[in-house]
């Protein structure tokens, strides 16, 4: 978490074209985001890019409590699910106003606005109580709330729609720009300008004296107050804003999905977003963007592909829990300074063989795990399974031979021979790891 | 009435030691280790699994005491390889991990046993029933789930009050430093324990498995309501979480056997509100609608009022 200051000050200090070296990796992302349509142009695929939009301010907003503030949290979705219930009536509300002709109704550029105004109205009502302690007392009782909020959800069907939900028609809505939101494409831009408006609030909100003393708050409560900051002032108001950025993202979702049931209030959602902003790296700004990328690409893409996309998933989330605390992009970060520092030099060769022996053991896994969802799993597990570019049939020994060779060929090169030859190199080298 | 008491209060018994069985290792490892184990429940589905699986082959007997020895080995390399590598990152991957370790837990028993119930039964020699209230029969083997309970109770208690481990158990809730600089194997302990809080959970399903029903949603079924009785008990407290389990259990049981709304209230004064009305939702909710949202309530009250819980001798 250190290094995101470390880069920041870094930052001051080389003054010049600094506004252009901050904000390319902004104009990289509008770009990427702009252009990505092109490619993924079916509809399965800009419903996926919609998605990754929303989880993106979820997993954003969740992360100004877990990074920035130091609050484990398990159950945001409440602060996302009452901005979509929210958002929802207001979008019924216009539904109506418009097919009746009686008024103009809330225009559905602002439909997410109506969200993280009702996050932030929920956030301060919950968050009132529950920030007066950080740790775990904080964790149990956000774990109550949505306990709370998701059995309440079934008992009280006029506001939640019971368990049908609740529908919309984003098509029989004022605009403000006199824009027709029928086709998924149009949504998706809408979605961007959403993106990127919460995402830039959200970073420069980081830079406000409230964002450096949340961090302070996390680190060290004791000096914070010693400082003469009020430590539960602190967490409040970072909780409240949070809640009013995923309400935005249930915003979001309304206007995407046109539909809203419990799923968007709950235990699931919230444990969901807690894995994407944890995978993608707590302690850098864009770890919980690409985490929710990521999260929200392999459920739509692998659950087709493969039965085990969870245990996939599991099984991710405990690796990066155990080895990598810093997320996929704090990875990326460490090997991207230590290779600008010259760290890489002369070690290049055994972090290839390092990677590779890594990924063969990986295919191994792959392999056992699929194979195993085919014998126990399908109804017939005699029926000849594709399995990456052959066919095998996993009622004989030798596919599963196989696999476990592959698997502890990978596994024991890397361990015993790729990892101390690397360590030995880096060693030579006279770097750090 | 006094039929639906009188019953209610035999359910409500059986739920709350079946939710002491869960929460009495919960509360240990909770109390010394500081972790919220978010896979307690899993185990207690393991248990369940495991006594259907080796019930097949060495029948229920056999498996009552083979299956939470299992577990309790499975819950030591838990800690052994896991947790205690984490440890060292702090308390939030620990949290982490045992959330992780949930997810992959009912993912393979989905894998191994499928999303349907299993057919596990209760032993034969059980199966009869013990006595009869208001003509209703009461069944021999929820007296049997009683029994496991109060023994486990007595034997935990008595482990703990009166051994030499016990009392090292005791020390390293308090005290963990303390209790290594006198020589003890402090990372072993906290091992021992764990396996030895997971066994119990263990034993928890299989009884539990029989009475409920044995599926992989089992596991989140138990999970926060486990919490529940954790805190309000009592951190490392097993006579509060004996007293918290049997008051969730007894007030789940009644909120949905009785058939109670405000509105009942009202009707004793001869008002009633409007249909319309803006509050008539809650007026006329049903306690059973309400039974989900109690426990919820009582830990967001706990937390807020009395962070210690009924027992507990420190703060959450």
């Amino acid at each position: 978490m250190s290094t995101v200051q470390q880069e920041t000050l870094a930052g001051s200090k080389s003054a010049g074209n600094i506004w252009v070296k901050r904000a390319w990796p902004w104009l990289a992302c509008l770009v990427i985001a702009l252009l990505a349509p092109t490619v993924l142009s079916s509809g399965h695929d800009i419903h996926m890019l919609s998605s990754m939009a929303i989880m993106m301010v979820f997993a954003l907003a969740y992360n100004m409590l877990l990074g920035n503030t130091g609050l484990l949290s398990f159950g945001h979705a409440v602060y996302f699910g009452f901005g979509a219930y929210i958002a929802m009536h207001a979008l019924r509300w216009s539904n109506n106003a418009v097919l009746d002709g009686t008024g103009y109704g809330v225009p559905i550029e602002l439909i997410p606005l109506v969200g993280g105004l009702a996050g932030l109205f929920f956030g301060i009502i919950f968050g009132s109580f529950s920030t007066k302690k950080a740790g775990v007392v904080f964790a149990m009782i956000s774990l109550g709330v949505v306990g709370l909020v998701e059995a309440s959800s079934l008992a009280f069907t006029g506001f939640f729609g019971g368990e049908a939900g609740l529908f919309g028609d984003r098509e029989d809505v004022n605009s403000l720009l006199g824009i027709e939101y029928g086709r998924s494409l149009t949504v998706y831009y809408l979605m961007v300008f959403w993106l990127f408006v919460c995402a830039l609030l959200m970073f420069l909100l980081r830079k406000t004296p409230l964002g450096w003393m949340a961090n302070a708050v996390r680190d060290n409560p004791e000096r914070a107050q010693f400082v003469g900051y009020n430590t539960t002032t602190v967490r409040f108001m970072q909780f409240s804003l949070s809640a009013f950025f995923a309400g935005v993202a249930g915003g979001m979702f309304v206007l995407v999905e046109e539909i809203v049931t419990d799923e968007a209030i709950g235990f699931l959602l919230s444990g969901e977003v807690l894995l994407a902003a944890y995978i993608g790296g707590i302690g850098f700004f864009f770890g919980p963007i690409v985490g929710a990328a990521l999260v929200v690409y392999l459920e739509s893409n692998l659950s087709s592909i493969s039965d085990a996309w969870l245990l996939y998933f599991g099984i991710l989330f405990i690796t990066v829990v155990m080895f990598a605390p810093m997320g996929i992009v704090g990875i990326i970060y460490q090997q991207w300074f230590n290779f600008r520092s010259g760290g890489w030099k002369g070690t290049i060769p055994a972090r290839l063989y390092c990677t590779v022996t890594a990924l063969i053991g990986l295919l191994g896994f792959i392999c056992i795990v699929e194979m195993a969802y085919h014998y126990l799993r399908s109804w017939n597990p005699s029926a000849p399974m594709t399995l990456f570019v052959t066919t095998v049939d996993t009622t004989t020994a030798l596919p599963w031979l196989v696999s476990v060779a592959i698997l502890l060929v990978g596994l024991g090169l890397m361990l015993f021979h790729a990892r101390p030859m690397l360590r030995r190199a880096v060693e030579a080298a006279g770097g750090n790891k | 009435m006094l039929e639906t008491i009188t019953y209610s209060l035999l359910n409500g018994l059986l739920y709350g030691m079946l939710l002491f069985m869960l929460s009495s290792g919960l509360t240990l490892i909770f109390g010394m280790m500081g972790v919220l184990n978010f896979a307690h429940a899993s185990f207690y589905m393991l248990g369940a699994y495991f006594a259907y699986t080796l019930g097949m082959y060495t029948g229920f007997w056999v498996a009552l005491f083979l299956a939470p020895i299992l577990v309790g080995a499975l819950g030591a390399m838990t800690e052994r390889w896991g947790l205690r590598h984490v440890h060292q990152h702090g308390h939030v991957p620990e949290l982490l991990f045992t959330f992780g370790l949930a997810y992959v837990i009912e993912e393979l028993v989905r894998l191994f046993y499928g999303t349907l119930p299993m057919n596990y039964r209760m032993p034969e020699g059980l199966d009869f029933t013990l006595f009869t209230v208001f003509g209703t029969s009461y069944p021999a083997f929820r007296a049997f789930i009683l029994v496991v309970a109060v023994v486990m109770f007595v034997g935990l208690y008595l482990l703990l009050k009166k051994t030499r481990a016990g009392l090292i158990i005791q020390g390293s809730l308090s005290r963990p430093d303390i209790v290594a600089a006198l020589g003890h194997n402090v990372p072993q302990v906290f091992m021992w324990v764990f396996a030895f809080g997971t066994a119990l959970a263990a034993l928890g399903g299989v009884v539990g498995g029989i009475h409920f029903v044995t599926e992989p949603g089992m596991a989140f079924m138990m999970g926060p309501i486990v919490f529940v009785v954790v805190v309000l008990g009592g951190l490392g407290s097993i006579p509060g979480a004996l007293i918290a389990s049997m008051i969730i259990g007894i007030l789940q049981t009644f909120t949905l056997s009785v058939d109670f709304s405000i509105a009942h209230v009202g009707a004793w004064f001869g008002y009633a509100v409007p249909p319309d009305h803006l509050f008539a939702t809650l007026w006329y909710l049903d306690s059973t609608r309400i039974a989900p949202v109690l426990p919820f309530l009582i830990l967001v009250l706990t937390l807020i009022f009395r962070p210690r819980g009924i027992m507990g001798k420190r703060e959450a």
